[in-house]
């Protein structure tokens, strides 16, 4: 390894620290591809200007066939992941004092951020919304899903769970949205859920209470992985 | 396939061009005089003959109403009530049930499939089985629980007016059939006016909150009633006193849209600007050489602490 110096000198070579392992990388990209044919298949029975969508599935019947079926997919793929999240996503005091500088951090200014877990509160926001929205999802879904409950649920519970489907669903494809954003801003991350690894850099930017966590962990021979028990 | 040529239709379900408006037609209705009507259920029985519908044999409810309630291929109903009116006398009241024909159609609201559903300039609104998708959201627009889901074929059905046959200028099977006169078809026009004669001479025989139904809340139906009781429209098996397209229907089909835009919208919107005017985050090589630095400290450590 290259001798590494602050400023000048050659460059170290990174080290890689693991983030996400194959069957957490494997989840969530089924999950984000169930979310993007939820989506369009959606958009296609909610905006009358969108229907051409559904051609992409092979017409409005198909649409109307595969949406739950896809919707049942996800609940139980993105459900499985956020087990997996769960302690890592738990609020600390660190999403506070993160949150109070919030202008830092849509300006790029590290200055005076406070050293954060494997998670900062916008991570976590994303995490408990979604959690949260594919919840109301998952039962207004059942409630509007015609072949199979139109008969469970009385006519003035469908049409409630159609706009509360409908409102939950445009939040979180907007929560999406930013997250999808979040990946382009924030450079290194996309590596995180495509090789599974960040480099010691961006965690030491991003996380940095994380990467002596797992340093310290490395370091005594423990697994590395990229959940367990919080210690913060 | 629509009965009538485009130029007819003045509104199609998921669309939001505007339809042809230059053809003005004479809006058609049917008004069903349930004050003449002795439930024999001709209309019925005409309504299965004509659309060529035989509905599975049911159960027996002890009931003259048979079948129980509407459904994929029974598209009229006759609902039967027994009343016990203030005097304390038992009246029969006996309402044909079916589409009403709205101007504000609440199914063609719902529908979310360009063109399955369709007005037509005289007011028939009519479903497009061809392009139905089987969503059922056709039924929760409804503010009268018309429209029946057909399990099987899983498509929405309910009464057409027999456009069909009003297209080539006859009654509706129903009204043909009926043997006292009590359904009758025409110009809307005419059929208020015919429904005003009889009102006034209801009220003088001793109905004196006898009425026409023709609800505003829904602009108005092309399928009216006249009905003895008009104060209570609620007594003949559930009539709505004031029908209206749900709001949570209204808001969905409207506000929700506009909502679901926006908000989409500026995520993506305000993405895009963030990423032109501040720019990426990126990890400067100064915070590897940090990382590389904190690895050494840790592995230290771990030497001093070795026993």
């Amino acid at each position: 390894m290259m001798e590494s110096g602050i400023g000048g000198g050659p460059l170290a070579t990174p080290i890689y620290v693991t983030r996400y392992n194959a069957f957490q990388r494997v989840n969530h990209w089924l999950t984000a591809t169930l979310f993007i044919l939820l989506s369009l298949s959606g958009l296609a029975m909610f905006y009358p200007g969108l229907f051409f969508l559904s051609g992409l599935f092979g017409g409005g019947v198909a649409v109307r066939t595969l949406h739950p079926w896809f919707g049942l997919g996800l609940a139980a793929s993105f459900f499985v992941l956020a087990a997996q999240f769960f302690t890592r996503n738990l609020g600390s005091m660190d999403d506070v004092r993160w949150m109070l500088r919030f202008r830092s951090v849509i300006t790029n200014e590290h200055e005076g951020l406070p050293d954060l877990g494997k998670y900062n509160a916008g991570q976590k926001g994303v995490y408990w919304s979604q959690l949260f929205l594919i919840a109301i999802l998952l039962s207004s879904g059942l409630a509007i899903w015609q072949v199979h409950f139109f008969t469970w649920t009385s006519i003035e519970t469908q049409r409630m769970a159609l706009l509360i489907h409908a409102l939950a669903a445009s939040i979180a494809m907007a929560i999406i949205i930013v997250h999808i954003y979040a990946g382009i801003w924030i450079k290194g991350t996309g590596r995180a859920m495509i090789r599974g690894t960040v480099t010691g850099g961006w965690a030491y930017m991003h996380h940095r209470k994380w990467l002596r966590e797992m340093l310290a962990a490395k370091t005594q021979n423990r697994p590395v992985h990229g959940f367990g028990p919080r210690h913060d | 396939m629509p009965t009538y040529p485009s130029l007819d239709i003045v509104r199609r379900s998921a669309t939001d061009s505007p339809e042809p408006q230059i053809r003005v037609e004479q809006e058609v209705a049917k008004l069903i005089d349930v004050s003449k009507c002795i439930g024999c259920k001709a209309c019925q029985s005409a309504c299965n003959e004509w659309n060529d519908l035989r509905a599975p044999v049911g159960e027996n409810t002890g009931f003259i109403q048979n079948p129980a309630d509407l459904g994929p291929d029974t598209w009229t109903l006759m609902r039967y009530t027994e009343h016990e009116n203030a005097m304390g006398d038992l009246e029969w009241l006996i309402r044909k049930d079916g589409c009403m024909h709205c101007t504000d159609p609440g199914c063609l609201k719902a529908c979310p499939s360009p063109g399955a559903i369709v007005q037509y300039a005289n007011g028939i609104v009519d479903f497009n089985e061809a392009d139905c998708i089987g969503c059922g959201y056709c039924v929760k627009g409804c503010p009268f629980d018309i429209p029946r889901y057909g399990v099987t074929d899983k498509k929405a059905y309910k009464c057409t007016l027999c456009v069909d046959r009003v297209s080539v200028g006859q009654e509706p099977a129903c009204a043909k059939a009926c043997p006292t006169g009590s359904i009758m078809f025409g110009t809307k026009t005419a059929m208020l006016d015919q429904a005003a004669e009889r009102v006034e001479d209801l009220k003088s025989r001793g109905y004196e909150h006898a009425g026409i139904y023709d609800p505003q809340g829904v602009g108005g139906t092309h399928v009216m009633y006249v009905l003895h009781h008009a104060d209570q429209p609620e007594l003949y098996q559930g009539l709505p006193t004031n029908p209206k397209i749900s709001p949570l229907v209204r808001f969905w089909k409207g506000g929700a849209k506009m909502f679901g835009l926006a908000a989409m919208g500026i995520a993506a919107v305000g993405g895009f600007l963030h990423y032109i005017t501040i720019g990426p985050n990126e990890v400067p090589p100064e915070a590897e050489a940090e990382a590389l630095a904190l690895k050494r400290d840790a592995a230290a450590q771990k030497q001093e602490h070795r026993p």
